[in-house]
């Protein structure tokens, strides 16, 4: 395609592409914090979580670099059209990528909490799962960002949904185990916050995707993606 | 959503004040321009960009028939200024110009006052009737011009002595002085500083109040300040002509997109 031609200035060339490993060196840190984060949770491993949060701090200054480096290039390119593009969609790209870290940093710090507490039953591997489906997404989303893709970055959208069914189902499970037993409270709602996090990492990606939407099209897409989250409207009574 | 973008980008008329179709010119063998379909709107800036000898400035040079005072040039095709033939027999080409007026790249004052340059195009065009009418006039246009302030103390001073950038706002005060509707500017900005730059384009803006204007430049950043549409030319045609913002946030047409953001195309 026409924008993989080359700059007539090569520096500008190299800035570009500099920012652009910046954002997949950070994807990859980001997709390995949730993944780890469930499974420290899942298997009860307190050493593991605390990787995850010491491991947020790369995150965090990489966002910084980013979006310096972005800022460095608005000032001295001026860049336009798909260059435009770029930038913004980095600094964007960027910015929910470290939310996500955060979310996942999170998730950690209270998986240090509930190893002090009893499991509850099933909820580890089911939290795992979702986690699980939120890092695909993340890495088709990158994908999708590399490849230019927005077919790909499309169905990652849409795959939102079955993450926020995910977390409908939980939400449930969670009040069941409340009710059935008050000393199942405290851990039930450190797990409800995970849960309702992985739910919004989904919500980040889901973000991610529509950048590489506005990249290779030059148009945010306007149709409202489906909306799983119904727990906004849900009782204990309701039955 | 389009509705919240911020009012002055938004060209508030569709009016068009110069209309081409299908616009051949030639220079003896070499074909210039080719096929150019364009509607211009009333108080609008309209920047025409692309790589040197794609056939802007030539294009430009049509819309008040300077390329006349060329021999090997031949101009085929529709041109009308609001509905009129230019090139009808009838028109009259220096009545023509003073409807659409023209500022050069490199500012040319005549060698006379700054009075005198001001006062000569509204003198031959019959525009004042007495001396006060012809002060008011200029006074007008070098206000206009945005150059006012700086010379009303020393209008018998020679044009020539100015700096280039007022020599340049002299220029505009001089076209806009026989109160043309078009203004075209052939690169009014590339031997002006940055201040005296800035100076041009926030003028360019206020002129449009009242005129249409058409800016050739080979600024990609001075187009996308002062224009509200662009119009990209390349090996004679015109590839793409649209809302200044999109072309430079998401062309449609690959070499436009290559030369704009600086790539060999």
């Amino acid at each position: 395609m026409h924008h993989e031609e080359q700059h007539i200035s090569k520096a500008f060339d190299r800035d570009l592409e500099a920012i652009q490993a910046q954002i997949m060196k950070m994807g990859g840190l980001v997709e390995a914090a949730i993944v780890d984060a469930a499974e420290s949770l899942a298997m009860r491993d307190e050493d593991l979580a605390k990787k995850v949060v010491d491991g947020d701090k790369v995150i965090d200054e990489l966002d910084f670099t980013v979006n310096e480096e972005a800022a460095r290039t608005l000032a001295i390119r001026q860049p336009s059209a798909f260059d435009l593009r770029t930038v913004l969609s980095v600094i964007k790209i960027s910015n929910n990528l470290e939310r996500i870290g955060d979310y996942s940093k999170n998730m950690a710090k209270r998986t240090g909490v509930l190893v002090q507490m009893s499991p509850i039953e099933e909820t580890g591997p089911a939290i795992r799962r979702m986690a699980r489906a939120v890092e695909v997404m993340l890495k088709d989303a990158l994908d999708a960002y590399v490849q230019r893709d927005p077919e790909l970055a499309e169905d990652v959208r849409q795959r939102d949904l079955e993450v926020d069914q995910m977390y409908n189902s939980l939400f449930r499970n969670f009040l069941t185990y409340m009710m059935e037993d008050p000393r199942n409270i405290t851990a039930c709602m450190h797990l409800h916050f995970i849960a309702k996090n992985i739910e919004r990492m989904g919500d980040h990606v889901t973000a991610i995707a529509e950048q590489v939407i506005y990249l290779s099209t030059g148009h945010i897409p306007e149709d409202p993606r489906p909306k799983g989250d119904r727990t906004a409207f849900e009782t204990t009574g309701g039955h | 959503m389009n509705d919240m973008r911020p009012l002055e980008r938004i060209v508030d008329t569709d009016t068009v004040k110069i209309s081409a179709r299908n616009v051949q010119v030639h220079y003896g063998e070499t074909h210039a321009i080719k096929d150019v379909d364009v509607d211009l709107e009333a108080n609008t800036v309209t920047a025409f960009i692309g790589p040197s000898g794609c056939g802007k400035s030539s294009f430009l040079r049509c819309l008040n028939r300077m390329n006349d005072t060329i021999d090997i040039c031949r101009v085929q095709g529709d041109i009308l200024l609001d509905g009129e033939d230019i090139y009808d027999k009838r028109v009259d080409p220096v009545q023509l110009r003073a409807k659409v007026g023209m500022v050069f790249q490199k500012p040319n004052p005549f060698p006379k006052s700054i009075y005198d340059n001001i006062a000569y195009g509204p003198r031959i065009h019959g525009l004042a009737r007495n001396k006060s009418e012809l002060d008011e006039i200029v006074e007008k246009s070098l206000r206009r011009g945005a150059i006012w302030d700086e010379v009303k103390d020393r209008l018998d001073a020679p044009g020539t002595g100015l700096s280039g950038g007022q020599q340049q706002r002299l220029c505009i005060a001089r076209a806009v002085a026989t109160e043309p509707e078009v203004l075209l500017m052939d690169e009014p900005c590339s031997a002006l500083d940055p201040i005296a730059t800035a100076q041009v384009e926030e003028l360019i803006d206020e002129l449009r109040q009242n005129f249409s204007v058409v800016i050739v430049t080979h600024s990609m950043q001075q187009a996308a300040r002062v224009s509200q549409k662009t119009a990209f030319f390349h090996l004679g045609h015109l590839v793409e002509h649209g809302e200044t913002g999109e072309i430079f946030t998401n062309p449609r047409d690959p070499r436009t997109e290559s030369y704009i953001t600086g790539r060999i195309g």
